[in-house]
């Protein structure tokens, strides 16, 4: 069956989307995800999203569910390199992504992922001490 | 749809929207066309978006049917109009329908209110019991 690959880097998951998805693809790799955070104890998933040249409601849906889910599961996600058009029609169709961490590219997805770990990191030495 | 006499159609292409995979072709298609009378990036993303919602529907709610695909000449504009029909239940009560959030299913209800602001013209036929035919159109 076909699959978008999740790679394990840490406490980190990675994903890039590098199909055009069809709506059963979407499904599955919400559930992969979902069952990888959850086996892993991973705390950030990175979704790279630079090789859609198109959002519908139907993946932005699934954009926002797995990041809810995740938020769920203890970990936190950040969805980057959405494409300018992308952006455009996804907001001009009635979609604004409410509640999901973007960032420009990889680079700094990572970095506000590390910050994002790095806050709740200290917050739970605060709450030992 | 009625075309205005200075309209003429310099391509035709159809598909058939059956299955899932169906709407990934539909989108390529479109895609295509767009490049073909050099759309630009955003406009090409508007019409292959629009497709995906209105495919997908006719799919799920209308239980499948066929793509139409109209290059169009206009004087000096050109522009691409595409028909989505299917054989499906029809929609009762189309104002409800085109409300954004509205969905008979599971969907987020924004596929058809969501399209129609992604193009230029935008009509619903719709009868129940028989179908429902939807044509879009994006001008350059």
């Amino acid at each position: 069956m076909e699959r978008i690959p999740i790679l394990r880097m840490g406490d980190l998951l990675l994903v890039t989307v590098q199909v055009d998805m069809h709506d059963r693809l979407a499904m599955t790799l919400q559930e992969d995800l979902t069952e990888q955070v959850q086996r892993t104890g991973a705390k950030g998933v990175l979704i790279d999203i630079s090789a859609l040249d198109m959002v519908d409601s139907f993946i932005g849906r699934m954009i926002s569910n797995l990041s809810s889910m995740s938020r769920i599961l203890d970990a936190h996600t950040v969805v980057v390199g959405m494409r300018p058009a992308v952006a455009i029609t996804l907001v001009e169709l009635g979609l604004s992504l409410q509640g999901v961490e973007t960032a420009l590219d990889v680079d700094r997805g990572m970095k506000l992922l590390r910050g994002r770990l790095g806050d709740a990191e200290r917050r739970r030495l605060d709450h030992e001490d | 749809m009625t075309l205005n006499g200075d309209v003429s159609i310099t391509k035709t292409e159809s598909l058939p929207l059956r299955t899932e995979h169906d709407v990934v072709l539909a989108r390529q298609v479109v895609r295509r066309l767009t490049q073909e009378i050099s759309f630009g990036l955003v406009d090409q993303t508007k019409l292959v978006t629009a497709t995906s919602e209105l495919a997908r529907n006719a799919i799920i709610y209308g239980l499948g049917g066929t793509l139409t695909c109209e290059l169009l000449v206009d004087g000096t504009r050109k522009g691409l109009r595409l028909q989505f029909i299917d054989h499906g239940p029809g929609i009762a009560d189309v104002e409800l329908a085109m409300k954004d959030g509205w969905t008979s299913g599971q969907g987020m209800g924004l596929g058809l209110s969501g399209s129609k602001r992604l193009v230029h013209d935008f009509q619903i036929a719709t009868v129940p019991g028989q179908g429902t035919t939807i044509t879009i159109a994006r001008w350059k």
